[in-house]
């Protein structure tokens, strides 16, 4: 793992070539992480594979998380590998959820006073995706996310700009909704099978 | 296989000097020639859909494959039919009780899975576990890889025709499945591991019983490759298909006996410090081609390894706590509750609300039988885990199955789906 240092090294060096790509660093339980503007994410990664000296040439993992509170809210994470140093580094892309935006702007009020309480059930159809936030795909960096980038798209509604095939990969094709997301309820999923209801009630 | 090869398709096969004559195979330029009915019903592509229940799937698998005659040209999995949200469902329960969710994904290699995911909330906590907790749970993963290659071998060489396979391979994974009952008091998801350590420690005859299996298994192995290795339908079929170059595996981010079969020696058990495996002699397997042969003969040559492991475990397993003492994560020992009132709160507060993880976010990588098992935990504070998420090394390496399987056989994508090893349960999640 590079260690704190090295980590802000590794920061000043991308913003030579990519001015404003990172915001910020952390080092948090030995791990380290850059969080980086989603609109240079490509560049960044590509910069992280390729540049001499650096060679994060294998992306481990591709996921998101929901971080609902905060704002912005959702995160798509790339577990970097260097296989010759068996260094790991995090490359994070936060997110912001342009619905809320939308909701935000009309009613301040009620975006602003209840964001944990009695979560209305996210049923937008999935072909309305303006609604959802953006990100580019990296498919063609790192051929492996193509799975991985549409289990993130299937379950948290992130949008991969770019991507060969983006469909709901685990869920069934008209599942209407994001289920990873915090404010979806656990629970509550309609029974498919009724034979038994309808035969003895 | 001796009427596949006759009907070999090859887009020059049937045209002679530019001339199609009638009893040639389909060339492309007559394809579309109504004339020619015979030979267009060889070169039509036709998609064809195998699964979602077919024994060769392993699980529960659909592959929708475009066939032209009998070479695959096209192939799509299609997942999901076993999704039963365990990463959801993970958000709604106190950390330790993830664990038993988490063990039935991939429902082959559970002690990976609770390994995973332990190791991970330590990590979030900042919990070192004991020396003997370290080896313990050592022996137990390593008994599980051979567990998972033993069901590996068994079933993909019963695809491949070798039926007796099975029953051997079956043999020996219930005595590895009678070592568990033994220590754990299940065969299958056992639920063993804890944060912090391992519930409870071996018991008396454990050790004797393990000596023994240990002792028998590379003779067992053995007779596994006498029956295979100079197996003449077994070699026709595994050598030389489902080859994948090395560089791709490693764009599509192929872990595991996959990728060491294709001649790289990656396996993180060597690359990264975990548990007592710095301190174990063991090799690392590679092929040399990557083709089904060499996967084959990686996976037994691991089998192998890790009976060293097991057995230099056992040998340098050090006394002392088979748990962390920490009582703010650690329940107290049974024996206390009746005599210390402290024990008894935090017993309670443990077994009701669960302990506290701080905010903060862990990625934790294992070696898995299949590749690289990740954890990704993200705590918010509170006694639930925020988002817990598995990188399954099998639903990764599944993108590879497309690379292994066009312009082959139909019958050699069979023996690589074998090859490929991937647990639907962990691929669903």
């Amino acid at each position: 793992m590079p260690d704190a240092p090295g980590l802000e090294l590794i920061r000043g060096e991308i913003e030579q070539d990519h001015p404003g790509a990172v915001l910020d660093t952390s080092f948090d339980r030995d791990q380290p992480a850059l969080v980086v503007d989603p609109a240079q994410i490509i560049a960044v990664l590509t910069w992280l594979r390729d540049a001499p000296g650096q060679g994060y040439g294998f992306l481990s993992s591709l996921h998101a998380a929901d971080y609902l509170p905060a704002e912005p809210r959702f995160a798509v994470h790339y577990e970097l590998l260097n296989r010759d140093r068996v260094e790991r580094l995090r490359v994070k892309a936060m997110l912001v959820d342009p619905a809320a935006a939308v909701a935000g702007s009309g009613g301040s009020a009620g975006g602003a006073a209840a964001p944990f309480s009695t979560p209305p059930i996210p049923r937008q159809p999935q072909s309305d995706l303006a609604e959802l936030p953006v990100i580019d795909s990296c498919v063609e960096l790192f051929p492996t996310a193509e799975f991985q980038e549409r289990e993130v798209f299937d379950f948290f509604g992130i949008v991969f700009r770019g991507h060969p095939d983006l469909t709901r990969i685990l869920l069934p094709e008209d599942y209407v909704g994001w289920p990873q997301r915090r404010d979806f309820p656990i629970g509550g999923e309609p029974v498919t099978f009724t034979y038994n209801e309808r035969q003895y009630g | 296989m001796a009427e596949a090869l006759d009907t070999n398709v090859s887009p020059a096969g049937g045209v002679a000097g530019g001339v199609p004559h009638s009893g040639g195979r389909g060339a492309p330029e007559h394809m579309g020639e109504p004339a020619a009915t015979g030979p267009a019903a060889d070169t039509e592509v036709m998609t064809i859909n195998i699964g979602p229940h077919h024994p060769a799937t392993h699980g529960v698998l659909r592959l929708v494959v475009d066939l032209e005659g009998e070479v695959v040209r096209d192939l799509r999995p299609v997942i999901g039919y076993v999704h039963t949200g365990i990463e959801k469902s993970c958000e709604d329960k106190s950390y330790w009780k993830v664990i038993p969710f988490v063990e039935r994904m991939d429902y082959v290699s559970y002690f990976f899975q609770m390994e995973a995911f332990c190791g991970a909330v330590e990590r979030l906590v900042g919990l070192e576990i004991p020396p003997r907790a370290k080896y313990l749970r050592t022996i137990f993963l390593e008994l599980n890889r051979i567990h998972s290659h033993l069901v590996w071998l068994g079933t993909t060489a019963l695809d491949l025709g070798a039926i007796s396979m099975l029953w051997y391979c079956f043999r020996e994974r219930d005595k590895i499945l009678d070592l568990f009952e033994m220590a754990t008091g299940q065969r299958m998801h056992t639920r063993y591991f804890q944060v912090g350590g391992v519930i409870e420690d071996i018991p008396r005859g454990f050790e004797a019983k393990l000596r023994e299996f240990v002792a028998d298994m590379p003779v067992r192995v053995g007779q596994y490759q006498d029956l295979l290795d100079r197996n003449e339908v077994f070699l026709s079929r595994t050598k030389g298909t489902g080859v994948v170059s090395r560089e791709r595996l490693l764009e599509l981010g192929v872990t595991g006996p996959l990728l060491r079969a294709a001649g790289e020696p990656w396996d993180l058990r060597k690359a990264f410090d975990y548990l007592a495996y710095p301190e174990m002699d063991f090799k690392v397997p590679v092929g040399t081609i990557g083709d089904n042969y060499d996967r084959y003969r990686v996976r037994v040559a691991e089998m192998v390894e890790s009976v060293r492991i097991v057995e230099q475990a056992l040998d340098g397993l050090p006394e002392g706590p088979f748990i962390a003492e920490d009582r703010k994560y650690v329940l107290p020992p049974r024996s206390e509750l009746s005599t210390s009132m402290e024990s008894l709160i935090h017993h309670f507060k443990l077994v009701t609300e669960g302990y506290r993880v701080e905010a903060g976010e862990v990625y934790y990588a294992i070696e898995s039988p299949r590749g690289e098992l990740g954890c990704f935990v993200l705590a918010d504070g509170s006694s639930k885990p925020a988002r817990v998420h598995f990188r399954d090394p099998s639903f990764v390496n599944l993108q590879a199955f497309k690379d292994m399987s066009v312009d082959g056989y139909v019958a050699d994508m069979i023996c690589s789906l074998g090859m490929l090893d991937p647990i639907l349960g962990g691929v669903d999640r």
